[in-house]
């Protein structure tokens, strides 16, 4: 059997369209916008000034907190702007734009450096350079990783967790780069159980990536403190509350973080990551991005610069086809549309989805039928038609009471809903005006 | 770049083929077997009551929905044609048409339009009209016409007690069961349904098909079907074991008096059941238990329309008593 989570889940199609595509360098841009914002947290302070000549690599943003993240220049060349740009939010947002030196060689050096599977560092050197150089989670939430890995004095952790799962349908940049970087994902797991003295991890991936399950069992073979486990095809798994039930059995209490029964939670991109900022000294600079959609020419996996403006994956791609409805940064379950290719990809853009016409349209909502579907799928044990039903009529406290903050925002039970009852919008308003109404009261 | 605008709206940007219309009409293909029986059965008049009855539903929806509420017409969702098979198929086959219109009035516009329309409502409209016609036209309402095989006249047939209303008569003037047993149809018969009674709850094995496929096409669970079902058949078995001369066995309560069309077909009406899958089961025992009280120890032979209604009252307050576990709500894992 299987593991995974108990409790609700959907199967949307799979679509991994890309699933074969090796992953393909993007050409360095002519001019990057990297945003100061590509993390949760307080944005960080750009420390450059126009006209600035920046290297590849160096700070140019430093963190504005605790909960914040360096950002480094994705090139070298000079800035140009410090401009207002619409990023993927939607919001106008601070951003450093830069000119890329096309006579800068540093920029177009081939990346493939060789495995290095010697650990020198010491524990508080890693944690201190993963925070330095603006390690973030990759697998879409962007929190600050060195936020995540410091436990405090006292707090009980014995296991670490990665995240290999890749539920989001259309998306493979994990996938890929579990099949391309294998070697140094377990370099990168080690690196981090150094780091975190502890001496378990379990790498948890679905089973519709039966190739990378082998080829991690077959490396971790005789790595006693390392785990491969095989999970289920169930969306949302790998949200981190799902995968830890799924893999452990452990319940991480209700507004609590996996630290609070012992584990903490890594994507593979973000383990890769960490990697390469501690064998390489390579800061957080590019990611891999799936540009997928079932209309587009050419769909792949591309590892592409932060700051690179979306249209020119999808010019790399064959251009958006005829009949294009809806852009997506991410996957279609809990992805944002944008409204077009001009924002750049940030820390957090593990996809570009083209959706087309028919799948972009959404059904019109009718009357609620109360056949519970929104219940049964929901993995937090939540009433998604009460909480919509609460927060249409305006009765915050109630839904508070009903435990509306506890969402994960996963969308299955919109994505269910036979009569097309905008759930999660409803949801996530709510969230939101509850949100106000504890601050309001603190 | 295409012509047309792009879209932004929040996620998840892709849906499941599911839709209302699609559960409804999936509702109407599982009882097209129960509905061939009834055929076989009743002949023509079972097409004739059906046919009425769906005219009149539809009808009912769109004339209240277009004159006297003036909202949306929604006569195309599937809803009110399948109240009105359901309410056909809880009639008998040989009542008058004008009744079965006033059933049909009943059920679409005070059980569901007065409510609010599709999903508002708070019992099940089908069940509805047919109790409102049979505490009103008691006598109509209970005189069965007894199945003639390939029956193809609209001329009244015999007409005769269902099974339950026999062993209720029988036991009334202290009959003991064996005696009774040799005036019913025998199990297999009342199995496939070669029997009187409604237009829709004669055929245990058409209905069974029709729930099965309702099961795989997940358009229902298995929660208050089967729940239903063992809670009746333990309640009567129990009684049945006590004393076998003054109750009839549970086999007989369950495949006869409209159980199997009221456990999979109308007490499992998506509006009108509860939300989770404990408050189902809660809902399924009380079902099953007021109806086996109201044919053992009622004045009706049979009891499972007043059952459902009642238990349809008791619905909100079950969604509100019967949550689901919330996650991370009770932490049973410990470090290990």
């Amino acid at each position: 059997m299987l593991k995974t989570f108990p409790k609700g889940g959907i199967h949307p199609p799979e679509n991994k369209i890309t699933a074969e595509k090796r992953i393909r360098r993007m050409t360095v841009p002519k001019v990057v916008y990297v945003p100061i914002a590509q993390h949760i947290g307080i944005p960080s302070e750009i420390i450059v000034e126009k006209k600035d000549k920046v290297e590849i690599g160096q700070v140019i943003a430093k963190s504005g907190g605790f909960v914040s993240s360096n950002i480094h220049s994705p090139v070298a060349g000079i800035v140009t702007k410090l401009d207002m740009i619409i990023d993927t939010s939607g919001y106008k947002k601070q951003c450093i734009v830069i000119r890329t030196d096309v006579k800068n060689e540093s920029n177009f050096e081939e990346k493939d450096y060789p495995l290095k599977s010697q650990i020198d560092m010491a524990p508080k050197a890693i944690l201190q350079r993963i925070s330095d150089f603006g390690i973030v989670g990759l697998g879409g939430a962007t929190f600050p990783s060195h936020v995540k890995l410091n436990v405090k004095e006292g707090v009980k952790l014995d296991c670490l967790l990665i995240n290999g799962v890749e539920c989001e349908p259309y998306l493979t940049a994990d996938h890929r780069l579990m099949l391309e970087k294998a070697d140094e994902i377990v370099v990168g797991i080690k690196i981090l159980l150094v780091a975190l003295n502890i001496n378990k991890a379990i790498i948890g991936i679905e089973n519709n990536k039966k190739d990378a399950i082998k080829l991690f069992k077959e490396l971790t073979k005789n790595e006693s403190n390392i785990q491969v486990a095989a999970l289920q095809v169930k969306y949302p798994q790998g949200g981190e509350k799902q995968l830890v039930k799924a893999i452990l059995g452990r319940e991480v209490p209700k507004n609590g973080l996996p630290l609070d029964v012992g584990v903490i939670v890594h994507n593979v991109g973000t383990i890769f990551a960490i990697y390469e900022a501690v064998q390489y000294n390579k800061p957080l600079t590019e990611r891999v991005v799936t540009v997928t959609g079932k209309k587009l020419e050419n769909p792949s996996n591309f590892w592409v610069k932060i700051g690179t403006p979306i249209t020119d994956l999808v010019t790399e791609v064959g251009g958006l086809p005829e009949g294009t409805r809806k852009l997506v940064n991410g996957g279609p379950m809990m992805g944002k549309a944008i409204k077009n290719t001009d924002v750049p990809v940030t820390k957090g853009t593990s996809g570009i989805l083209v959706i087309s016409e028919e799948e972009a349209s959404r059904g019109e909502a009718k009357n609620c039928i109360r056949c519970g579907e929104c219940v049964f799928v929901c993995p937090m044990g939540l009433e998604p038609h009460l909480l919509m039903n609460l927060t249409e009529k305006g009765f915050y406290e109630k839904a508070s009471n009903e435990d509306i903050m506890t969402c994960i925002e996963c969308g299955s039970c919109s994505y269910v809903c036979p009569s097309h009852r905008p759930l999660l919008d409803y949801i996530r308003f709510g969230k939101n005006i509850v949100k106000k109404l504890q601050t309001a009261k603190n | 770049m295409s012509t047309q605008p792009i879209i932004i709206s929040a996620s998840p940007h892709v849906h499941s083929d599911r839709t209302s219309k699609k559960l409804m009409y999936d509702v109407v293909i599982a009882l097209i077997p129960a509905f061939l029986v009834s055929l076989y059965v009743f002949g023509i008049r079972a097409f004739i009551v059906t046919a009425v009855a769906i005219i009149s539903c539809l009808l009912f929806e769109y004339l209240i929905q277009k004159y006297l509420m003036k909202t949306k017409v929604t006569i195309g969702d599937g809803s009110a044609l399948l109240t009105g098979i359901l309410l056909a198929f809880n009639l008998p086959s040989g009542l008058p048409i004008w009744m079965i219109v006033i059933g049909s009035l009943v059920a679409i516009g005070i059980a569901k339009l007065s409510f609010g329309g599709l999903g508002f409502n708070i019992f099940n409209p089908a069940l509805v009209g047919r109790v409102f016609l049979l505490v009103s036209f008691p006598v109509q309402m209970t005189m069965w016409p007894t199945a003639v095989e390939n029956n193809t006249t609209i001329a009244d047939a015999v007409t005769g007690a269902t099974p339950l209303g026999v062993i209720k008569e029988g036991l009334m003037f202290g009959d003991t069961m064996s005696t009774i047993a040799t005036k019913i149809p025998s199990t297999v018969e009342l199995f496939l349904g070669l029997t009187g009674g409604s237009i829709g709850e004669m055929s245990a094995l058409a209905l069974l098909i029709g729930g099965v496929y309702l099961i795989v096409r997940k358009v229902i669970t298995w929660h208050i079907p089967i729940t239903m079902l063992v809670t009746m058949a333990v309640m009567t078995g129990i009684f049945w074991m006590v004393n076998p001369e003054q109750y009839a066995n549970p086999l007989i309560h369950i495949l006869s008096g409209g159980a199997l069309l009221g456990a999979f077909f109308m007490a499992t009406d998506l509006v009108t059941s509860p939300v989770t899958k404990k408050g189902m089961i809660v809902f399924a025992i009380g079902i099953a238990v007021i109806t086996v009280v109201i044919r053992l120890f009622g004045a009706y032979p049979e009891g499972v329309s007043f059952a459902i209604l009642i238990m349809n009252a008791f619905v909100p307050l079950i969604n509100t008593y019967f949550k689901p576990r919330r996650f991370g709500s009770k932490i049973k894992s410990k470090i290990v």
